[in-house]
């Protein structure tokens, strides 16, 4: 449990040291990066085995001043909400290593962009002082930039720009409103409990204010439709280890933020909003769904789908009732895996041997024979991603429908419409890409591919085995991310509306 | 609860059969058939161990099983039969080995052709045998997997087209079936069958959802409806049928006829009737309209087909039709009409033979028009004729099969319709009277089929490159053809696994 920060700083020297030797040797800057992402899987996943729900809220970590005039202190801490979050973050650091084994160009730069990236996701998720979460959270957004300008593929500075530029403007916000509580509350401290504390004195108007700020800031880089145009662009343009990360854990610092901060600090506001925010991730999921049905880029696919997934984390963020926003939790998880193994196998397994993600190209190369181990892991992400049963994404889709009925029919009947919408453009996919009839392949597309490396292989597998634990046991989650919500920390929102 | 989980290990043993088979070294073409042979064959064996622990005249589950799944959201694995499930199993174990047997020659997949149909084994089984939502909705999305790729890879030229449209369809469905149960479960905080029953006979379940208000209570009465009804299919939702009975390979199309289509019959027995007894009885009224319109349309559909998949393609919406008209026609009694049990019993008696005799007819007629379709290359009727002479073993089978759809007495058709048309004739008269419509048209259509393909004159095609059935094609039919001649003459071999439950439940049905 208290090695967890550790995470932080042996990802930021992990960064160093591939740096260092990548300048020798790319086998050893992998190799220390897929060590350091290791052993942070396994600080995470062994903090998790063995940690006893605090029924107070969170756990501390370290508490210690940093900046005392502003109250600003290094405090870490954590609950089941953030190891789960934690888990993700070490399971998708480690098969994106795996995933970008075959990177050439420039390795040490890479992976040790790569980990500082890490590192401030690691950090993000621990933070208990949002001054600090900030500093973390602008320490994941910088390396994005370089990663995907620097490895992208097509149209990457526009890309990188976009992704960057989306991101600052989400966070200003999000700073603004926290300075703007601060001074406002007269809060002894930026430390989130305290914050709490405090932001009930400010008045309702207040709270529905500052809560629209950070809300908005934070599900910016969530993808909340129309704030999302940055995730597919920037999806499309990332290198492969970058789309899986982007897609499968940056996208969840925003949701994260939204859960962590926004909704704690300004239940009062949530009554306001809810309609509002609801009704746009309804349409999210829709629209991103309908555009992803008819694109002809296999990554774009992947892109809105994305968009479309997370539609569903901020509707159960918002429904703010006990089944939403587990399912809400469970759903960035099972996102986290699903996306990124979506987004290996279009970027990785099928661009790099077929140099092309145009559908249409696909189609006359008969993949499905070819290379039948990745039309099989398509086949499986695809079901996963449509919310098959015994995959992770049906408990989480599941438990938000649920929740959803709490607050609004409606909204609930349209998710369900999202959910065929999914089915339908994954499917189509699935179809294009992999299983076109034999007539339409041409003879020119009979040359052999490079064979499925084992790095694919072990990345593959792993992904494919966590989603289906989690689908058929979905309550090794459940039980790290109900006591959390049931604590202290969560009670005013999920008191705070009433169905 | 016995000691022995026998039920988990009638739907599991093909599904680990089939993941086995995955992970096998390299085995023979032949090796891999008789393997996937016997595993499918286990089904047969548990069936009848379950048969001997069977009390007939108990009328509730008689075997048992529950095991915790998700505590979180009270989700057990929990699994029962009845004489309902039953007879369903009994039927699943009877057509999987068929379809097994069916594997092209040609066969360039024969490991992954054979793994999909245990797979899909499985996922019936298990439909017809859990007891909660969450385990049950499990089975049923996992049948439409295998399904997919069966029909679009080894299928016809349109199968792609086919393949998507079926699983849109019924994903279609299913989605709102899903939203339908969230609703409910949010409403009563259980997914159980067995409670949800309760609670619907108590009046708990109309009261829990009339705090929706009522526009939502018939939304959620529809979501499940409508995800039952795509499967079945009733009229109008069978659109996709047709397409993909026809471009389905010959296999497929047999286990999606028989068994696939009872699933969502069984839908209907098992959850909507019991979870909405109010909701269903004032639908019912309407309803029984549509099953009608299934009957009459679709035999009359049959008749303009000139491809002989299509044709029993929509025979097949005609004939679970007939199911789905007794089933309305229970539904819609009233206290008032104050008429005897007799109508009940026979109609309820009659869909279920039914739904087992349509299975065994239906899947004989597809093996003998897939056999047909593989030697001539060519399914239009104008184009094949005079079998008989050619193929006097193929014509016997499939004149057997034909007449036993057609419900020619003696054969196990014959019983099914009767009881059925007794049964809605003491309830609606004048729906009977229509049906018989139906009727005349599935025998002038099925006739016009067996005179046209069989009989006249030998076609060049036929002559040419038509053999008859092998041995192995009068073992793989023998058992069914037999059954069919048997029940024909003995249905109460049937009709006492479920009779003293439809005695119970046509006493206590929860009338509004």
């Amino acid at each position: 449990m208290n090695a967890l920060p550790c995470t932080i700083y042996l990802s930021f020297t992990g960064a160093l040291l591939a740096l260092l030797i990548g300048k020798r040797s790319a086998l050893g800057a992998r190799i220390v990066a897929l060590a350091t992402a290791l052993l942070g899987l396994e600080i995470t996943l062994s903090a998790a085995f063995s940690y006893i729900p605090n029924p107070h809220g969170l756990t501390t970590l370290v508490n210690t001043p940093w900046i005392s005039q502003l109250g600003i202190h290094y405090y870490l801490a954590v609950d089941g909400i953030s190891l789960t979050l934690l888990i993700l973050t070490g399971l998708a650091t480690t098969a994106g290593i795996l995933f970008s084994w075959n990177i050439e160009e420039r390795v040490g730069e890479f992976f040790a962009l790569y980990l500082v990236l890490i590192g401030g996701v690691y950090g993000v998720f621990m933070s208990a002082d949002v001054f600090l979460f900030f500093v973390f959270y602008e320490i994941a957004i910088v390396p994005k930039y370089f990663l995907v300008a620097i490895w992208g593929s097509k149209n990457k500075e526009y890309g990188a720009m976009k992704l960057v530029l989306y991101s600052f403007v989400g966070s200003s916000l999000v700073l603004a409103g926290l300075i703007w509580t601060y001074a406002a509350s007269g809060a002894s401290s930026f430390g989130l409990p305290d914050l709490i504390q405090a932001s009930s004195h400010l008045t309702h108007i207040q709270h529905i204010e500052i809560f629209g700020l950070i809300f908005f800031g934070f599900a910016t880089l969530a993808g909340l439709f129309p704030l999302h145009t940055w995730a597919p662009t920037g999806h499309v343009a990332a290198p492969t280890a970058a789309s899986m990360l982007l897609a499968g854990v940056v996208m969840k610092l925003g949701a994260y933020g939204c859960l962590r901060v926004a909704l704690p600090l300004f239940p009062q506001a949530i009554d306001f909003w809810q309609p509002i925010i609801a009704c746009l991730a309804v349409l999210g999921i829709i629209y991103a769904g309908l555009i992803a049905l008819i694109q002809e880029d296999f990554k774009y696919v992947i892109g809105y789908s994305s968009v479309s997934h997370m539609g569903f984390v901020i509707l159960g963020l918002i429904s703010c009732n006990l089944k939403s926003l587990s399912g809400a939790v469970l759903q960035m998880f099972s996102h986290g895996i699903i996306a990124g193994l979506l987004f290996a196998v279009v970027g990785r397994m099928v661009y790099e041997r077929t140099h092309t993600r145009n559908l249409n190209e696909l189609k006359t190369m008969g993949l499905g024979k070819r290379l039948p181990f990745v039309a099989c892991v398509f086949v499986i992400a695809g079901l996963a991603s449509m919310g098959m049963p015994a995959f992770s994404g049906f408990p989480a889709e599941l438990t938000i429908l649920i929740g959803t009925w709490k607050v609004s029919a409606v909204w609930a009947t349209a998710a369900a419409v999202g959910i065929l919408i999914s089915a339908a453009f994954t499917l189509r996919a699935i179809q294009l890409a992999f299983f076109s009839d034999a007539k339409s392949v041409t003879s020119a597309n009979t040359h052999a591919f490079a064979p499925i490396t084992l790095p694919e292989k072990l990345g593959s597998i792993l992904l494919i085995g966590t989603t289906l634990i989690i689908g058929l046991k979905p309550d090794l989650l459940f039980n790290l991310i109900n006591p959390a919500l049931q604590s202290p920390y969560f009670e005013n929102i999920i008191k705070g509306v009433t169905s | 609860m016995n000691h022995f989980p026998l039920l988990s290990f009638t739907i599991f043993v093909p599904l680990l059969g089939a993941l086995a088979l995955a992970l096998l070294p390299n085995l023979s073409e032949k090796g891999l058939k008789q393997v996937g042979l016997y595993l499918s064959l286990s089904t047969l064996l548990f069936v009848v161990l379950l048969l001997r622990q069977f009390d007939p005249t108990q009328s509730g589950y008689a075997i048992t099983e529950k095991y915790a799944w998700i505590p979180s959201l009270k989700v057990n694995f929990s699994l029962g039969l009845d004489g309902i499930s039953l007879l369903l199993i009994g039927l699943t174990a009877l057509i999987s080995p068929l379809c097994i047997l069916t594997l092209p020659k040609t066969n360039t997949n024969s490991r992954l052709y054979i793994l999909l149909f245990l797979i899909l084994q499985s996922a019936a089984l298990g439909v017809f045998l859990t007891l909660d939502f969450i385990p049950w909705f499990l089975f049923w999305e996992l049948s439409l997997v295998p399904s997919y790729f069966l029909i679009k890879l080894w299928g016809g030229s349109n199968a792609a087209k086919a393949a998507y449209q079926f699983v849109i369809y019924t994903m279609g469905g299913s989605a709102f079936m899903l939203l339908a149960f969230a609703g409910i479960y949010f409403k009563t905080g259980t997914f159980n069958f067995v409670e949800l029953t309760e609670l619907a006979k108590s009046g708990g379940l109309t009261l829990s959802l009339a705090s929706l208000g009522h526009t939502w209570t018939v939304i959620v009465f529809l979501g499940v409806f409508i995800g039952l009804a795509v499967k079945v299919p009733l009229y109008p939702f069978h659109t996709w049928l047709p397409l993909a009975y026809s471009e389905a390979p010959t296999g497929a199309s047999i286990f999606m006829t028989a068994v696939m289509s009872k699933m969502g019959v069984y839908g209907f027995i098992r959850i909507l009737w019991p979870l909405f007894p109010t909701l269903l009885h004032r639908a019912s009224g309407f309803l029984v309209w549509l099953a009608l319109a299934g009957v009459v349309l679709g035999a009359f559909a049959a008749i303009r087909q000139t491809d002989i998949k299509r044709m029993l393609g929509y025979s097949s919406i005609n004939h679970l039709s007939y199911c789905l008209l007794a089933l309305f026609s229970i539904s819609s009694i009233t206290p008032e009409s104050a008429m005897g049990y007799a109508p009940i019993t026979a109609a309820f008696a009659g869909l279920l033979l039914q739904l087992f005799n349509h299975g065994l007819s239906a899947a004989a007629l597809f093996y003998c028009v897939g056999f047909i379709e593989s030697q001539l290359s060519t399914r239009s009727i104008t184009e094949i004729g005079g079998i008989r002479k050619v193929a006097p073993r193929l014509a016997g089978f499939s004149g057997v099969a034909l007449f036993c759809s057609l419900g020619l007495p003696g054969l196990s058709g014959f019983i099914g319709e009767f009881l059925i048309f007794k049964g809605v004739w003491g309830i609606h008269p004048i729906i009977s009277t229509i049906a018989c419509l139906g009727l005349f048209a599935t025998a002038y259509f099925l006739l016009t089929f067996w005179q046209n393909v069989f009989h006249g004159a030998t076609t060049e095609n036929v002559k040419s490159t038509l053999k008859d059935f092998t041995a192995s094609d009068v073992l793989t039919l023998a058992p069914i053809t037999l059954l069919m001649v048997l029940l024909g003459i003995f249905p109460s071999i049937l009709i006492q696994l479920f009779n003293p439950l439809i005695q119970h439940w046509a006493s206590s049905l929860v009338l509004p």
